[in-house]
C-alpha cells in the first residue's frame, strides 16, 4: 500500500500537519469554516475563493484565514 | 432640502458610526448598535480561531446586508500592514468602503500620517473608498483630500481617552476647507462631545469606547443618537452671535 505522505504548513501562525497535495478548499471545508465570511491568503497572496479547489498545498506554505470581529 | 449623510455617493440614515470593539459580548454590541440607530459599524480584520470554528461570528449578530460594515486597519503600524488588511477585508465580501488607520505610537495611538497618506493614495487608486483616521491637522487633511480620500476623520483626542474635542479651532478650519464628509473619530467621552462635533459642522461622529465602556452602554447609545441629532439640528439652525454683555430677552418698553 502506498504510504500517505504528510507535510507541515503554517495555518494562522500555528504549525499544522496535513496530507501532501491537500487542496486548500478541502482544508477549509474540513475545518468547517464558512467560506463566505472569510478571506484567505497563501504565502501573503490573497486567493480567489472560486479557485480554492484547484490549489494544492506544499510544504511550509503559510495560510492565513481572516474574518471580521468587533473593532473600533 | 433633505439633509443627507453621503459618503462615496452612498446615502446613510444616521450620522453616528459605531465601533464594535470592547463590548462585553456580541449580544450587547448588537443591541447597542440597534439602539444607536447607526447604519455603519467599524469592524476589525483578524485571524479565524481555528481551534474553535463553531464560535458565533460578528456577522451572526450584525447583519452586513442591513448595516454597512466599515473594515478598519486597527493594529497596523505601517502602510504595508494596512494595505494587506484592507485587501483581505475587500476579499471577505467585496467591501470597498474602508477605514484606514495607521498608528504611529503604541502608547498615545496617534496616527502615523506619512504612512497614512501613502496608503490613502494607493488604496484610492485601487478603487477603495477610504475614510481616513487622521490628526486634527488642516494641512494634512488637505493632502489626504488631494490624494483621493473619501472622508476625513480627525481625532478628537487619543483613541479611547474620552477627553472630548481638544482642538475645536482646527476642526473648524478643516470644516471650512473641505467639502468631503468630515467625521470625528476617536477620543469622545460623553454624548455632549458628539453634539459639539456636530455643532462645529462635522458630518458625523465615530464612537466606540464611550458607549461600550459606559456603565450603561444601551442608555449611552441612545444618548449619543440624540446628541448627534441635536448637534446637527443646532448647526443647521444657525447659532446666535456671542456677546460679551447681556441683552434682555423681555422688551424694555412698557416696564412699569
Amino acid at each position: 500500500m502506498k504510504k500517505i505522505k504528510k507535510i507541515k504548513i503554517k495555518l494562522n501562525g500555528k504549525e499544522k500537519q496535513i496530507t501532501k497535495d491537500t487542496k486548500i478548499g478541502k482544508l477549509i471545508n474540513d475545518l468547517r469554516i464558512p467560506i463566505k465570511k472569510v478571506a484567505i491568503e497563501l504565502n501573503q497572496e490573497i486567493l480567489d475563493k472560486k479557485k480554492l479547489d484547484k490549489i494544492k498545498l506544499k510544504k511550509n506554505d503559510k495560510v492565513e484565514i481572516v474574518h471580521f470581529i468587533g473593532g473600533g | 432640502m433633505k439633509d443627507q449623510f453621503i459618503i462615496a455617493k452612498k446615502k446613510f440614515k444616521s450620522r453616528l458610526i459605531i465601533g464594535t470593539g470592547k463590548y462585553k459580548n456580541m449580544n450587547e454590541c448588537a443591541k447597542a448598535v440597534k439602539l444607536s440607530g447607526a447604519d455603519i459599524v467599524t469592524v476589525a480584520v483578524r485571524r479565524v480561531n481555528i481551534s474553535d470554528t463553531k464560535k458565533p461570528l460578528l456577522m451572526d449578530y450584525i447583519n452586513p446586508k442591513k448595516i454597512t460594515y466599515l473594515p478598519n486597519t486597527a493594529g497596523c503600524f505601517n502602510s504595508d500592514e494596512a494595505l494587506r488588511t484592507l485587501r483581505l477585508a475587500r476579499e471577505i465580501g467585496g467591501w470597498k468602503l474602508v477605514k484606514l488607520e495607521v498608528l504611529g505610537d503604541k502608547r498615545n495611538l496617534f496616527p502615523e500620517m506619512i504612512e497614512t497618506l501613502k496608503s490613502t493614495e494607493i488604496l484610492a487608486k485601487e478603487g477603495f473608498k477610504v475614510m481616513v483616521y487622521c490628526n486634527d491637522d488642516p494641512l494634512m487633511a488637505k493632502r489626504l483630500e488631494n490624494v483621493g480620500a473619501s472622508a476625513i476623520m480627525p481625532l478628537a483626542a487619543p483613541i479611547g481617552s474620552g477627553l472630548g474635542i481638544l482642538n475645536t479651532v482646527n476642526i473648524k478650519i478643516i470644516r471650512a476647507q473641505t467639502k468631503l464628509p468630515l467625521v470625528i473619530d476617536a477620543g469622545l467621552g460623553q454624548a455632549s462631545d458628539a453634539t459639539i462635533a456636530m455643532e462645529l459642522g462635522c458630518d458625523g461622529v465615530l464612537v466606540n469606547t464611550a458607549i461600550a465602556k459606559a456603565k450603561k452602554p444601551f442608555n449611552m447609545a441612545l444618548a449619543f443618537k440624540n446628541a448627534v441629532l441635536a448637534g446637527r439640528q443646532s448647526y443647521l439652525s444657525g447659532r446666535i452671535e456671542k456677546n460679551l454683555m447681556g441683552k434682555p430677552s423681555s422688551p424694555i418698553k412698557g416696564v412699569i
